[in-house]
């Protein structure tokens, strides 16, 4: 399964989509990257006058592209991976520097175990000259569909 | 190793994952994981990661599938152990 076909299976639509490629996937981890566009809806709020991108987006960054797409391509040969998708179980991340507008970031993720329908990694990511900016570990559970858990 | 000494371990394992006090504390061989204890299913395999690290088995997908009550989960432990234990 190539990047563009994994992309091409995350749940996201267009306004919360935080993954532009995927520059490297194996069984053990990923690399993609993201850039954030000055004009995502959440600068002008956060904050008023001096946007910073939000942790919670940073996160889900991360959880996008270091747990979804990772949990994607470990899924390919299952014959059910159209039916199903990653939610995000628990987090625990560090926010090491403030990420601005325009921003582009690499999120490298290293799967820590898949088992029983739970992938678990420790994820981090970096920008253009290496700089760590956040990192953590990030679980999610496999699951077919969202409005069963209800 | 007994069924109240394995009963004994398995509540050292389970409770940074229970917000149930009192179902916890009153823990006994029908306690369900998921009714009494409210453990949701992600913390629920934490718990038979640790429970394959504390007594040193490997569980399986349908071993998994059963370890939703003490007394399930206490079957499937001694089973995997052997039937002699240590």
């Amino acid at each position: 399964m190539n990047s563009l076909e994994i992309i091409g299976k995350l749940p996201y639509g267009k306004g919360f989509k935080f993954v532009d490629e995927i520059l490297k996937i194996d069984e053990n981890g990923v690399l993609g990257t993201f850039t954030f566009h000055q004009d995502l809806a959440f600068y002008s709020s956060h904050f008023e006058n001096m946007p910073i991108t939000p942790g919670v987006i940073l996160t889900e960054t991360m959880a996008q592209i270091g747990l979804v797409c990772l949990g994607i391509f470990l899924l390919k040969d299952n014959p059910k991976i159209n039916e199903t998708t990653f939610a995000m179980s628990s987090n625990s991340v560090d926010f090491l520097k403030p990420v601005y507008p325009g921003e582009k970031v690499w999120v490298k993720s290293e799967k820590i175990y898949f088992r029983f329908n739970k992938l678990s990694c420790r994820v981090a990511m970096e920008n253009s000259i290496g700089e760590m900016l956040c990192k953590g570990i990030i679980s999610g559970m496999l699951i077919s569909n969202l409005y069963d858990q209800q | 190793m007994n069924k109240e000494e394995i009963i004994a371990e398995l509540k050292t394992i389970i409770k940074p994952y229970s917000e149930e006090t009192a179902a916890f504390e009153s823990i006994d061989e029908d306690t369900d994981f998921l009714t009494d204890l409210k453990i949701n299913s992600a913390n629920l395999v934490d718990i038979v990661l640790d429970i394959e690290e504390k007594f040193n088995i490997e569980i399986d997908n349908d071993s998994m599938a059963k370890m939703l009550t003490v007394k399930a989960t206490v079957e499937v432990i001694e089973s995997k152990r052997g039937n002699g234990g240590q």
